[in-house]
C-alpha cells in the first residue's frame, strides 16, 4: 500500500467521533473541545492567582491593618501567585489552549495527529493542578518559598510549608511536564506532519510559528526544571545533597553536605529563561497576526519575522545566567551572559519594528482585538526596554531584587501576554462560540486593564530604583525609604485591586455573549487564513466537511493591488488577473505541489 | 483618534514621571559612581527608543486609521529598511554593553591591599569577623557552629586567634579605605546589599562570595538582605557604620577577639548567687516572677537572650523608650551589675533556678492563638522553646502577662526602636501583626497551652 501522508488521511478523523455527550465535552478527543477545557482551567487557576496577588498587595498598601495575612501566609502568596501565573496560567493557556484550538485549524488539519494523547495531556494538566490547588489544604499550607523555589530554603526550616507545600509544588510541576509533553510533542508533529495541501512552513501564520517554536522550546527546556523537581524531592524525603551544602536547619547542624545551591539555580532558570519566551513567543506570534488582519495589511517583513522567531528561541538558550548576576556564581560568567542577553535585544527590537511598520500605511480598524493589540506593542517596547538594564550585568546590580525587577518582569511576561490573551479571545470567540461579544464592554475592559496595568508597574521601577527590595512583608523602619514611598505602595494597591475587579467586565461579556450574543459572522474580520474558511462556525468535528483545503499563498494577502476585495483567504486559488509583486505571490503560483507531499 | 491621544499621553506622562519621581538613587556613598554612569546611559538610550517607537506608532494610527474606500499600502517587506534598522539597533545596544562590561571588569576585581572582612548571615541576622592584626582569617569548619562558637572558628589555628568576632548586626568600616567583604551564610541563601553602595551579593552556604568597595562618605546606612530567605527574610536589616579612620581603629580595639572570648571565663553561679539578692525582690529567690511587681519568670529562660537583655538595659539599648516608665526601672537595676563579668555570673545563677511553670493569668481562644503564632513558631520554635540561632526566646511556661505587655510595647514602639536593638527591632515588626486585644489575648492563650 502506497505511503499517505498524515495530512491526507481523511479517514482517521472518523475513528475517534464523538456520540455521547460524554465523548464529545468530557472524555473528547477534538482538539477545540480539549482546547475549550484547557483555556477554561487554566483561567480558573489563573483567577485564584489573581485574588492572591490582591491579597499581598493589600498588605503592601496597608500594613498594619489585616491580621489574617500574616508573613507566612505573604510568603505563600507570592509563590503561589508567581508559579501559578507563569506555569499554570500562561503556559497552558497559551499552548494548551491557543496552540490546540489554532493549530489544526490554522495548518488545515482535521485534528492533532494523536488526539488521545492530547486529550491525556488535558487530564493529566488538571491533575496537576488539583495537586497544586490540595497544597493549599495540608499541614503547613502551600510553599512561601518564593516561585523559583531556590534550595535551601525552599526545603530547610524557616520557610513556609517545607513538609507538605513544598513536596506537592514539586510534585504537580513534575506532573505539569508530563502534560506538556504529551501536548507539545503533539503540538510540534502536527505542525510538521499535518498541514494541508500548499501550506508550506513559509507560508503558515506567524500564531503557528510563535506556537511551534515555544512549543520546542518547552520541550528542551522543561526536562531541566523536572530534573531538578526530583532532585529537589530526594533531597527533601530521602536527605539526599544534590542542592543541599553543609548548613544550620533551625539552630542544628543539618546532615547535608555538599550540595550545590547554585546548580539548583542553573537548572532553574536554563529552564526559567526559555519559559519566558514559552510565554512570549506565542504572543508575538498572535499579536503579529492581529496587528495585520485589523490593520488589513501584510505582516511587514513575515520572513524576518520568522527567523525573529527562530534567532529568540535558540539565544534564549544561552541568555539564563542573568538571572543570577548577583548569585554568586563565577563573576566572569558575568560577561558572557550580559553579552548574550544584550544581544537577544536585536531580534526581539526587529519584531517590534515590524509590527509598528505594519501599522504604517495601514487602513487600521481599531476593533477591540486591535486595541489589544496595539496596547500589547506599547508594554512590550516598556518592559522589553528595562530588560536591557536587567540585563546588563552592572546595570543590574543596583536593580537586581528590587521593586525595579518587579516592575519590568511583570510589564514584560505579565500584562503583554496577558493582553495578548485577551486580544486573541476577542479576536477568536466569533469562531470559537458563533457568536459576538459585547464591543462596548470590550472597550472598557481595553482601557481600564491598559491604564490600571500601567499605574501599578511604572511606579514600581523607581521603587527599585530608589532601592526597595522585593519579597518584603513590611518594611519597618529604614532611613532611605521614605514615607512617599509607602504612600505609593497604597495608590499601587488600588489600582491593582481595580484591574482586578475590572475582569469582571470581561467575564461576563464573554459568558453573557456565549449565550446571548448576536450571531457572528464566519468570517468577521475579513481574515485569509484558514480558520475562518471552515464551512461551519463553530468548526464541526473534523473542522472540513468531506475535503481538506488546499492552500494557494501566504496568511498575509492583504490589500493586494488589483483584487477585488481588500483580502484573498489562503485556499483562494491564483487569479489569472492578479500580478504577482513579489517572491511570496511567485510561491503562490507552484502551489500546491511545492511542499512535497506526495500524491495519494 | 482618541486612542493615539491617550498613547502619546502615556509617553509623555511616562516622561514626567521620570523626572518629577521623587523616588531615584539614594546618594552614593561609595565609588561606584560609574555604575550610576551605566544606568544613566542605558536611560538614554532605551527612553530615547521608548518615545520614537511609540510616538511613531501613534502617529500611524491616526495617520492611517480606517478611511472608506482607502485601502492600505501593499508591501511585504523592505530588505534595506530592516537591515538599517538592525544595524542602528546593534549600536544602541554596543552603547550600552561597552561601558557595562567596562565597569564590570573592575567591579569584580578588587585591587591589591584591600582589607578583607567576612560578613555571616544567617536566618535572620548579620554578624562579621575583622582578621585582626595578623591580616589573616583562621580557618572555620561548619560543623563547629555551637552556642559558643557561632563563628565556628577552628581553636587549634594560630590564624584565628587575633580574629575579631562581631556578633551585632551593626558593620563598621573605615571611610576611602577599598574594602573586600568575604560573604558566608551559615544556613540557607541570603544577600547582603547597601543601597548606598550599589553593589549586592547573594551569601551562598558552602562558599565564599565577595564583592569590594571603597565607601566615601561618613555615615550610617541600611544593610537588607535581599535575597528570600524564609519567614523572617524582611527582618533580617543591620547597619553599616562609615567612619574616619580613628574612629573605626578606636571601635576596633574595643571589640574582643577570638582568642579573648576563649579565654573568657564562664559564668559563676555562686558569684552569682550574691548578685541575684538584689533581682530577687521582685523577680522571687526562684525567679518564679511576680505579677503585682511587673517582674517576670526569668528561671528557664535562654542565657544568650538573658545576657543580651541585661547588656541592653546596661548599654541604654533597652527601658530608655519615652513612656516604658517600667523598662526604665530594670534599666536602673541593670546598672548595678558593674561588669560583663557580673552580668555571666547571675545569669549563670538564673540558670541553676528551679524551672516551675507558672500560673496563667490570660484567657483566650488558643485555636485561633494557634493559627496566629503559625509565623512566630519559626522563630520561637514549634513548642515556643526558643532558638538561639535566631536569638529568639522560649516563650512556653514563661509569665503570659509578660508576654502580651511585651508585644504591645513592640508594637508601640516601647521596645525595639533604639538604633541599636536591632533584633528588638526584628520583633517589633512582626508584633504589628497584632492590632487588637483579642488576638494577643488568643497568641497568649495558645502559648500557655505549649
Amino acid at each position: 500500500m502506497a505511503y499517505v501522508a498524515i495530512a491526507d488521511r481523511d479517514h482517521e478523523a472518523h475513528l475517534h467521533d464523538p456520540d455521547t455527550f460524554i465523548t464529545k465535552y468530557i472524555w473528547s478527543q477534538d482538539h477545540k473541545v480539549i482546547a475549550i477545557q484547557y483555556g477554561l482551567t487554566a483561567i480558573g487557576i489563573g483567577l485564584v492567582a489573581l485574588v492572591l496577588s490582591g491579597l499581598m498587595r493589600l498588605q503592601l498598601g496597608f500594613p498594619d491593618t489585616f491580621s489574617f495575612i500574616d508573613p507566612n501566609d505573604y510568603y505563600q502568596f507570592i509563590t503561589m501567585h508567581g508559579m501559578i501565573m507563569v506555569i499554570y496560567l500562561l503556559t497552558a493557556l497559551f499552548l494548551g489552549g491557543f496552540g490546540n484550538y489554532l493549530i489544526p485549524l490554522m495548518i488545515g488539519s482535521r485534528d492533532m495527529v494523536f488526539p488521545f494523547m492530547n486529550m491525556l495531556s488535558f487530564w493529566v494538566y488538571l491533575l496537576a493542578v488539583l495537586i497544586l490547588v490540595a497544597s493549599f489544604f495540608v499541614p503547613g499550607g502551600p510553599t512561601g518559598a518564593g516561585w523559583t523555589l531556590y534550595p535551601p530554603q525552599a526545603i530547610s526550616p524557616g520557610t513556609p510549608g517545607t513538609t507538605w507545600g513544598i513536596i506537592l509544588m514539586l510534585v504537580s510541576l513534575a506532573v505539569f511536564i508530563i502534560a506538556f509533553t504529551m501536548g507539545g510533542l503533539n503540538y510540534v508533529t502536527t505542525v510538521l506532519q499535518a498541514r494541508c495541501k500548499g501550506m508550506t512552513l513559509m507560508r503558515m501564520p506567524l500564531s503557528i510559528w510563535g506556537i511551534f517554536m515555544a512549543t520546542i522550546l518547552g520541550l528542551l527546556a522543561f526536562p531541566a526544571l523536572l530534573v531538578s523537581a526530583i532532585m529537589m524531592i530526594l533531597d527533601s524525603l530521602l536527605g539526599t545533597s544534590f542542592f543541599m551544602p553543609a548548613m544550620l536547619a533551625a539552630g542544628e547542624i543539618a546532615s547535608y553536605e555538599g550540595g550545590s545551591p547554585i546548580l539548583f539555580q542553573h537548572l532553574f532558570w536554563f529552564f526559567g529563561h526559555p519559559e519566558v519566551y514559552i510565554v512570549a513567543l506565542p504572543a508575538f506570534g498572535i499579536v503579529s497576526d492581529l496587528l495585520s488582519v485589523h490593520a488589513r495589511k501584510n505582516i511587514f517583513g513575515y520572513r524576518m519575522m520568522v527567523w525573529a522567531i527562530l534567532a529568540i528561541g535558540g539565544l534564549s538558550f544561552i541568555v539564563w545566567a542573568h538571572h543570577m548576576y548577583v548569585s554568586g556564581m563565577n563573576p566572569y560568567f558575568g560577561f558572557f551572559f550580559a553579552t548574550t542577553t544584550l544581544i537577544i535585544a536585536v531580534p526581539t527590537a526587529i519584531k517590534v519594528y515590524n509590527w509598528v511598520l505594519t501599522l504604517w500605511r495601514g487602513n487600521i480598524h481599531l476593533t477591540v482585538p486591535m486595541l489589544f493589540a496595539i496596547g500589547f506593542i506599547f508594554t512590550f517596547v516598556h518592559g522589553g526596554l528595562t530588560g536591557l538594564f536587567l540585563g546588563n550585568v552592572v546595570v543590574d546590580l543596583p536593580l537586581s531584587d528590587t521593586y525595579f525587577v518587579v516592575g519590568h518582569f511583570h510589564m514584560v511576561m505579565g500584562v503583554s501576554p496577558i493582553l495578548v490573551v485577551f486580544g486573541a479571545i476577542y479576536h477568536w470567540f466569533p469562531k470559537i462560540t458563533g457568536r459576538m461579544f459585547n464591543e462596548t464592554l470590550g472597550k472598557w475592559h481595553f482601557w481600564l486593564t491598559l491604564l490600571g496595568t500601567y499605574s501599578i508597574y511604572l511606579p514600581m521601577h523607581y521603587l527599585g530604583i530608589l532601592g526597595v527590595p522585593r519579597r518584603y512583608y513590611a518594611y519597618g523602619t529604614t532611613d532611605f525609604i521614605p514615607e512617599s514611598a509607602m504612600t505609593m505602595n497604597t495608590g499601587i494597591t488600588i489600582s491593582a485591586l481595580i484591574v482586578a475587579v475590572v475582569q469582571l467586565i470581561f467575564l461576563y461579556n464573554m459568558i453573557w455573549s456565549v449565550f446571548r450574543g448576536p450571531k457572528a459572522d464566519p468570517n468577521p474580520w475579513k481574515a485569509t487564513s484558514l480558520e475562518w474558511l471552515t464551512p461551519d462556525t463553530p468548526p464541526k468535528h473534523g473542522n472540513w466537511g468531506p475535503d481538506l483545503p488546499v492552500v494557494y499563498r501566504w496568511a498575509y494577502d492583504y490589500s493586494v493591488p488589483g483584487a477585488a476585495e481588500d483580502y484573498i483567504p489562503q485556499n483562494q486559488p491564483p487569479d489569472a488577473t492578479h500580478k504577482t509583486v513579489d517572491d511570496h505571490a511567485e510561491a503562490v503560483e507552484q502551489a500546491p505541489q511545492d511542499d512535497g507531499a506526495p500524491q495519494a | 483618534m482618541a486612542f493615539a491621544v491617550v498613547i502619546i499621553l502615556l509617553v509623555i506622562g511616562t516622561v514626567t514621571f521620570h523626572f518629577a519621581s521623587p523616588w531615584w538613587f539614594t546618594p552614593i556613598a561609595s565609588n561606584w559612581g560609574m555604575i550610576d554612569t551605566t544606568v544613566i546611559i542605558t536611560f538614554w538610550v532605551t527612553g530615547i527608543v521608548f518615545v520614537a517607537v511609540n510616538l511613531f506608532m501613534a502617529y500611524a494610527v491616526v495617520k492611517y486609521r480606517h478611511r472608506k474606500d482607502v485601502r492600505a499600502h501593499y508591501e511585504p517587506e523592505n530588505s534595506k529598511l530592516e537591515t538599517w534598522l538592525t544595524v542602528i539597533t546593534t549600536i544602541g545596544v554596543a552603547l550600552m554593553l561597552a561601558p557595562g562590561l567596562f565597569v564590570w571588569a573592575k567591579v569584580i576585581d578588587a585591587p591589591e591591599g584591600a582589607a578583607e572582612v567576612e560578613v555571616v548571615g544567617q536566618q535572620w541576622h548579620w554578624s562579621y569577623r575583622y582578621p585582626g592584626p595578623d591580616g589573616t582569617f583562621g580557618q572555620v569548619e561548619h560543623k563547629l557552629i555551637s552556642r559558643d562558637n557561632p563563628f565556628g572558628m577552628i581553636a587549634e589555628d594560630p590564624a584565628g586567634q587575633d580574629d575579631i568576632l562581631v556578633s551585632s548586626p551593626v558593620l563598621h568600616l573605615p571611610v576611602n579605605q577599598p574594602v573586600k567583604l568575604l560573604l558566608r551564610s551559615k544556613d540557607v541563601l541570603h544577600n547582603f546589599a547597601v543601597a548606598e553602595f550599589r553593589l549586592k551579593m547573594d551569601l551562598v552556604p558552602g562558599m565564599v562570595t565577595y564583592f569590594w568597595v571603597e565607601p566615601t562618605q561618613v555615615g550610617e546606612y541600611d544593610i537588607l538582605c535581599e535575597e528570600l530567605c524564609g519567614v523572617g527574610h524582611h527582618t533580617m536589616q543591620g547597619r553599616v557604620v562609615v567612619e574616619s579612620q580613628e574612629d573605626f581603629d578606636a571601635w576596633l580595639a574595643q571589640q574582643p577577639n577570638f582568642a579573648s572570648l576563649a579565654e573568657q571565663p564562664a559564668g559563676d553561679p555562686v558569684a552569682g548567687q550574691a548578685l541575684y539578692a538584689v533581682c530577687s525582690a521582685c523577680h522571687g529567690a526562684d525567679g518564679e516572677g511576680n505579677q503585682v511587681v511587673n517582674a517576670p519568670k526569668l528561671a528557664g529562660q535562654e542565657w544568650t537572650y538573658l545576657e543580651r537583655q541585661l547588656h541592653n538595659y546596661k548599654d541604654g539599648v533597652r527601658g530608655t523608650a519615652e513612656g516604658d516608665a517600667l523598662g526604665a526601672q530594670m534599666a536602673g537595676m541593670a546598672a548595678t551589675l558593674p561588669t560583663d563579668q557580673a552580668v555571666r555570673d547571675v545569669v549563670a545563677y538564673i540558670g541553676t533556678l528551679p524551672d516551675n511553670r507558672p500560673q496563667s493569668t490570660v484567657t483566650g481562644n488558643a485555636d485561633n492563638g494557634k493559627r496566629l503564632y503559625t509565623t512566630c513558631q519559626f522563630c520561637h520554635g514549634p513548642q515556643g522553646q526558643g532558638y538561639w540561632t535566631m536569638n529568639a526566646p522560649r516563650l512556653s511556661g514563661m509569665s503570659d502577662w509578660y508576654m502580651a505587655d511585651q508585644i504591645v510595647k513592640f508594637r508601640d514602639g516601647l521596645r525595639g526602636s533604639h538604633p541599636r536593638d536591632l533584633y528588638g527591632r526584628q520583633m517589633a515588626m512582626m508584633a504589628d501583626l497584632f492590632q487588637d486585644e483579642q488576638a494577643l489575648n488568643d497568641l497568649v492563650a495558645y502559648l500557655n497551652e505549649l
